[in-house]
């Protein structure tokens, strides 16, 4: 008959006890959220500041702290995806690649004939040899810069493709070498993105890789998405090349292996440089805004002792011949060595403000990134606004779960009263389960809990239906209400496993919000089972066992 | 006894089928209707579908659309789109309106500028404006976001098929994607009839109405499979009227308590998810009308082979068994 055992009333219990204990913190979501503040500080810094242990004394530390996260929409922040532009690596790539070829196809002048390079497409490297009967020969030489590609297809393929036509050889990288450019690019790209980001230190943000060639930026509590644009959509390319001229033309054509290069500040100046640089950002170690001798803002910078060395022996050997320092394709100065540097440290002033020199020391730190990135969405929500939200959902959520209490008690008496008891346990749940994996909440999240209260009693409601029925036909009111929970069982778990089905799809497919949406409703269903047939059948029971009613009223 | 609240008396025996030629009727319409309307007024797509920015302002001055409609005039930007925003939870000196940009040239979300001398613009009217909040979406990324949201919408109708035809018989499998599609598309008519703005949490609300209306078909279907097992020898229409009527108490009492809170959310739960709740509350309406009317009116048209009982459920066993009629129910 009626009967659960011992252990599974404790069990029972015992969820529900840890539930509460688990979804406490968020009833006290500004001072816990100070004191994992306070001791994440503290961690960091080492340092135990009055205002710190206060904060972090605020919550004992033998409670649970992991709070439900509020997702952008709630909290404000900005939202960016951004887009990097991987192909711009492969020029880079063969670019590089072409003083080597030259080099090598020049000690072989007597064979191949006389070398030139070719227009072609970006990324693609073409070079017109002399003796077109030797093709052969310059293959040869050419696949001596490729090297096989490790993948994890474990095809033995190799870096370059090496294709020709008539007197032209055209080498570009090879799909296997593109792939795996590709990753490494997004890798140091999402590195770098992150460095930035934490330069500026907010709190959590997510910096994640969606796609192929897709980073996910997200960072609460900034004031809008285009100053974080700002901070991570600038390149940060730093380099120091040879200046070979100087030009008012814009248009003018520059040699093979030049560029040209405007002035940051001077309008209509533009710098002819020589392609390869001296230096270059990678072999910064440090960037910090300072003061020249002016007292202009200005950025003091120190090389790694190989970029030191490359330095030095530059300026020792150019003394007299200017050199630009040239960030993002322009020219931020452009001195004349006067001697040679070999302390390996330096200094960029210029005309900037103390902000930018603070700016530009950050970008210099944390490094360039390998390829631009472009921007395909970008959100932001002001915090008064999610604020405004959060408020909205709890008003909505109370008024929503009280209605809903009221009907059930109306409708089903005593049994009204324990579906309501569920319902609480079910809410209590549902934000210990979120704490717990560290969901993040959205605002369509909010509605997916509203929902759930809805729904959740339709479980209860499949159950105390079936027993009224059952009462109607079985004997005595212990069987009845057996039957009606073996009965109702099929079509709750049928019910719920459609709806669940549809979560899952709109997790797997939705994205930030959406997948909010998705994730409370998952867990609003997996709880409201579990306290439908769990925890109102164990208060059924143990009513029933207290009581021992001749006749139940449904 | 004990007072009790019943939205449905304890026993019915309403004839479902008696106005059948009438409810195919208004199913039939209302889904040809919705299918004209998508076509002639189209979906209000939001800037998730179709690229774009939105600028929420909040003023407090009243919102004065004309005003910033010339304000934005001078700026080339294409399409704009100026609706004043209302909602109950609104101070009074809280005007909000949404500013929608229509997308720019190439894949990128939208530059700094052109946000910067929207707003610049828009404080010409109002120097004291601000702005909550500011979306903005590449024309990239709202091609793929369609994409997605199509085949969100298949995927799960798909699934739940196959659910229901491994749990049921297949002629439940189709009554149920049947009613679904229904929900779905007369769902959408209403969005395009009152031009509602359609967007990514619209496509989550229509999947949460396919969900709920299938969560209502099923428990109809369920008992409808133990009926037919109870009852071997009664004609399927008289079944499933019983099944219905015998789950009619359950589904009123559960689209009431979803529509509670739901209507809570709908009035309290502020502007900027209106439309999300709005789709799934409508839906709520037309998923518990269609599996009461749709689906299995259905399944009844594609009739069901009665003599074989499922032989994965035990209660049908025992039925075959020589003890039948021994059960205690």
């Amino acid at each position: 008959m009626l009967q659960i055992d011992r252990w599974k009333r404790v069990l029972i219990f015992g969820i529900c006890l840890l539930g509460l204990f688990y979804a406490l913190p968020n009833a006290f979501y500004a001072r816990v959220e100070a004191h994992n503040d306070a001791v994440a500080r503290i961690e960091a810094t080492g340092v135990e500041t009055p205002e710190l242990v206060a904060a972090r004394d605020g919550w004992p530390s033998w409670m649970p702290s992991n709070l439900v996260n509020l997702g952008l929409d709630l909290r404000g922040g900005a939202h960016l995806l951004g887009e990097v532009q991987v192909a711009e690596v492969y020029k880079t790539r063969v670019d590089a690649l072409w003083p080597e070829l030259r080099t090598a196809l020049a000690a072989e002048r007597d064979t191949v004939g006389a070398i030139r390079r070719v227009e072609a497409p970006e990324g693609v490297l073409s070079v017109e040899i002399g003796n077109a009967d030797q093709m052969p020969r310059a293959i040869e030489i050419a696949r001596g810069f490729s090297d096989p590609v490790t993948t994890l297809t474990g095809a033995g393929q190799q870096s370059l493709a090496i294709a020709t036509q008539g007197a032209t050889l055209t080498i570009q990288l090879s799909d296997a070498e593109k792939a795996v450019t590709d990753d490494r690019t997004i890798q140091q790209s999402l590195e770098i993105v992150r460095r930035r980001v934490d330069e500026v230190g907010t709190r959590e943000p997510t910096i994640m890789r969606q796609g192929e060639d897709r980073i996910l930026i997200q960072v609460p509590g900034i004031g809008s998405a285009t100053e974080l644009k700002e901070l991570i959509g600038t390149t940060a390319q730093l380099t120091f090349n040879p200046v070979l001229g100087t030009t008012g033309d814009a248009e003018a054509e520059p040699g093979l292996g030049q560029f040209i290069a405007p002035s940051i500040d001077q309008e209509g100046v533009y710098y002819i440089l020589e392609d390869t640089p001296v230096v270059s950002g990678e072999d910064l170690v440090d960037a910090m805004p300072g003061s020249d001798e002016n007292g202009q803002p200005s950025v003091n910078f120190r090389f790694n002792p190989s970029g030191a060395r490359a330095f030095g022996s530059y300026t020792s050997q150019n003394i007299g011949q200017p050199f630009a320092i040239v960030l993002d394709d322009e020219v931020i100065s452009a001195p004349v060595i006067r001697s040679a540097i070999t302390t390996g440290s330096g200094q960029i002033s210029g005309s900037m403000n103390f902000d930018q020199a603070n700016q530009l020391s950050v970008l210099l730190r944390a490094g360039a990134l390998p390829a631009e990135m472009t921007f395909l969405e970008e959100r932001t929500v002001g915090p008064e606004l999610g604020q405004d939200s959060v408020d909205a959902g709890k008003v909505a959520a109370a008024v929503g779960f009280v209605a809903v209490v009221m009907l059930m008690i109306l409708s089903y008496g005593r049994f009204g009263v324990f579906a309501a008891v569920a319902l609480t346990f079910n809410m209590v749940l549902l934000f210990a389960v979120l704490s717990l994996i560290g969901a993040t909440l959205t605002l369509p999240g909010i509605a997916g809990i509203v929902l759930t209260i809805g729904m959740a009693v339709d479980a209860n409601v499949l159950v105390f239906e079936r027993i009224r029925e059952e009462l109607r036909t079985a004997r005595g009111p212990a069987r009845a209400i057996e039957l009606g929970y073996e009965k109702a069982m099929s079509a709750i778990v049928d019910a719920n496993i459609t709806t669940l089905i549809v979560a899952a799809i709109l997790f797997v497919l939705g994205s930030g919000p959406v997948k909010g949406f998705a994730v409370t409703l998952t867990i609003g269903i997996v709880t409201s089972v579990f306290t439908a047939l769990f925890v109102t059948r164990l208060i059924t029971i143990m009513w029933f066992e207290r009581a021992r009613p001749k006749q139940i009223e449904v | 006894m004990a007072f009790r609240l019943k939205l449905i008396p304890d026993q019915t025996s309403f004839d479902f089928f008696r106005w059948q030629a009438l409810t195919f009727g208004i199913s039939a319409f209302l889904m040809v209707a919705s299918v004209a309307v998508l076509f002639l007024n189209g979906l209000n797509f939001g800037i998730d579908f179709r690229g774009g920015t939105t600028i929420r302002t909040e003023s407090a001055q009243p919102v004065d659309v004309a005003a910033y409609r010339d304000a934005l005039s001078g700026l080339e930007l294409g399409d704009v789109a100026i609706t004043e925003v209302f909602d109950p939870g609104f101070a009074a000196d809280q005007n909000v309106s949404q500013v929608r940009i229509s997308a720019q040239d190439g894949t990128e979300a939208v530059t700094p500028q052109t946000i910067a001398t929207v707003e610049e613009a828009l404080r010409g009217v109002d120097p004291e404006m601000t702005f909550p909040s500011v979306e903005s979406v590449g024309p990239k990324v709202s091609g793929e976001l369609v994409q997605t949201a199509i085949y969100a919408v298949l995927a799960s109708l798909v699934a739940i098929s196959i659910y229901i035809w491994l749990r049921f018989e297949w002629q439940f499998a189709v009554g149920a994607i049947v009613s679904l599609f229904h929900d779905v598309l007369i769902t959408m008519g209403i969005f395009a009839l009152f031009q509602i703005r359609f967007d990514l949490t619209t496509i989550a609300a229509l999947l949460t109405i396919v969900g709920y209306s299938i969560n209502d078909t099923v428990v109809v279907f369920d008992r409808l499979r133990e009926n037919l097992i109870k009852y071997k020898t009664r004609a399927l229409r008289e079944v499933m009227n019983l099944s219905v009527n015998e789950t009619l108490s359950r589904t009123t009492m559960t689209s009431v308590t979803t529509l509670l809170a739901l209507i809570a959310l709908l009035v309290l739960g502020g502007d900027v998810i209106r439309g999300f709740v709005f789709a799934i509350t409508f839906g709520i309406f037309i998923g518990t009308y269609s599996s009461v009317y749709v689906a299995k009116n259905f399944v009844l048209w594609l009739g069901v082979r009665r003599d074989k009982p499922d032989p994965k459920d035990p209660k049908a066993r025992k039925n075959l068994s020589p003890f039948e009629g021994a059960e205690e129910v």
